[in-house]
């Protein structure tokens, strides 16, 4: 059913240059859930993200977001859509020139005419929900790498979106913060009633929090199912991810010539 | 033949660039209402951009004066006419070396933080973070960079003819003898306003717009990397500081012909 879906991508293609990353990709991501895409690095899982935001135009297919193919919006209507989004950075990319406050109080200013204390009190509630209400004075160089993912994270949902996207969020956290910001991202999405689409590689910590998994390599959807499917799969790709293994469908040695021959002589 | 192709290549390829910066100019004057509407960001920036160079400008052209005073000084006085030292001066600093040198410490100072800061918003995902947010980074960032480079440099140029004529001032009366009335008087009749002060002030503002647009292009188009972000920042110096010499000539011709 069209309507249960928030986000539909089908056939989408994309390049940079002339290397394809996306090759006719599918997948759908139905409201109210929270889906990971899961891949190595480079498989176009940014990617993906951005496409939907619309900060990149795909080549071919298309990409509907709450029933609009967002490669036909114009820049005001892109805008617009944006509002209703919320994206965590894989390094938080917080504004360094602005404290915690006013880093999350910086989209209610801009696209609001709220007074200085409803303002204050929005603020407050959100640092409040990821645990930092302590932290609000303090600039972004002053907070853990933990704590930066986390103030991302209320900056994300400062207005309260219907889609929210986290690339990498866990990328680079020590394992209680690792597992703070995975269970704010379940909470988050279930108290705001809003839709997650969680870009990661960290395989154990996501399928704990997520509905529904899509696993990507080389530009398609090789794998899909439950935290339990994926989990129990017997398919080689998914199989090597997920338990880690160095070897398999994904191979140690990037392509090259014979080793021996190499060492030999015979090729340069 | 090689040599030519290769040539050929590289004025294509400067002309491509000059096609961006233009485009991007025209970008940044459409997105200009944010700044209409909202001048403290203009102001928040010109306190980065201009107030923070104004020790800089103000240092250096105490002692271009000074200098500038004791050569002048020298050279008049070999035609006995040391007392038109004043005019001379004021004549170097308001058309050519207050504009130019004001302009190239700008450059310096100002416009490379300028490029840094928002290549390294760029490298750190926060312009794409704006973007995201629905908040056009032109619109937000670039723009009241923009005018408050616009607005600041004209008024340190100001601030460096002032303090160069002081320092004039200061090695020609106390230092040298001469005498003050004759100084300030020599100096009155000689500069004249619109073919001396006001065309100074239009290349200041001439020169604003290459220095602050070169160095907003170099920090947007950076690649996202720390090499990038620095060899946008020494590209943006480079061709500010070129800049501002090939339009110096340029202006002056127009300027002061057959005076």
């Amino acid at each position: 059913m069209p309507d249960n879906n928030l986000i539909e991508i089908q056939n989408v293609s994309f390049s940079y240059d002339q290397r394809p990353i996306l090759k006719k990709i599918n997948l759908v991501v139905p409201r109210g859930k929270v889906v990971a895409i899961m891949g190595g690095s480079g498989c176009g899982k940014t990617t993906l993200l951005r496409l939907i935001g619309g900060q990149l135009k795909s080549s071919g297919g298309s990409v509907k977001v709450d029933g609009e193919a967002v490669e036909t919006l114009n820049n005001d209507q892109l805008i617009r859509m944006r509002r209703k989004m919320g994206m965590l950075f894989q390094h938080g990319a917080l504004f360094t020139d602005l404290s915690v406050y006013e880093n999350i109080a910086f989209q209610m200013r801009e696209h609001t005419n709220l007074e200085e204390e409803i303002i204050h009190d929005l603020v407050m509630m959100k640092l409040h929900a990821v645990g930092l209400q302590g932290a609000s004075q303090l600039m972004p160089s002053e907070l853990s790498g933990g704590m930066a993912r986390r103030v991302a994270l209320a900056r994300a949902i400062a207005l309260d979106p219907m889609l929210i996207m986290y690339d990498e969020p866990f990328a680079g956290l020590d394992p209680i913060s690792l597992s703070v910001v995975g269970e704010l991202i379940r909470k988050l999405n279930d108290a705001l009633g809003a839709t997650s689409i969680v870009v990661t590689h960290d395989v154990q910590e996501s399928l704990k929090i997520v509905d529904y998994i899509y696993m990507v390599s080389e530009g398609v959807v090789v794998a899909e199912g439950t935290a339990d499917a994926i989990r129990s799969s017997e398919m080689p790709f998914v199989h090597q991810f997920v338990w880690g293994e160095a070897d398999g469908p994904v191979p140690f040695h990037y392509p090259s010539r014979d080793y021996a021959d190499t060492l030999l002589g015979r090729i340069q | 033949m090689k040599a030519i192709v290769l040539l050929g290549h590289h004025v294509n390829d400067r002309l491509i660039r000059l096609g961006y910066i233009t485009r991007f100019l025209i970008q940044i004057l459409l997105q200009s209402g944010t700044c209409l509407l909202r001048p403290r960001l203009v102001l928040r920036e010109i306190y980065f951009i201009g107030v923070q160079s104004l020790i800089i400008i103000l240092v250096s052209g105490m002692f271009i004066g000074l200098v500038l005073g004791l050569q002048m000084y020298d050279t008049l006085q070999r035609f006995g006419s040391g007392e038109g030292v004043g005019t001379v001066v004021a004549l170097a600093l308001v058309r050519e070396l207050g504009p130019v040198l004001s302009a190239l410490l700008f450059a310096s100072r100002a416009g490379t933080a300028v490029t840094a800061e928002i290549g390294l918003m760029k490298a750190t995902e926060q312009l794409s973070a704006m973007e995201m947010m629905a908040i056009e980074p032109i619109a937000r960032v670039i723009a009241p960079r923009f005018w408050a480079g616009i607005i600041s440099l004209p008024l340190l140029t100001s601030m460096f003819n002032v303090m160069g004529i002081t320092g004039g001032y200061l090695v020609a009366v106390p230092l040298l003898g001469v005498d003050e009335g004759i100084f300030w008087s020599n100096m009155q009749s000689s500069v004249d306003f619109s073919n001396d002060v006001l065309n100074g002030a239009i290349k200041s503002v001439v020169f604003a717009v290459a220095v602050i647009l070169i160095a907003v292009f170099e920090g947007y188009n950076s690649p996202p990397t720390a090499e990038g972000v620095s060899n946008s920042t020494t590209r943006a110096v480079v061709t500010s500081s070129l800049s501002i010499l090939a339009l110096d000539f340029v202006l002056t011709a127009f300027m002061f012909r057959g005076i």
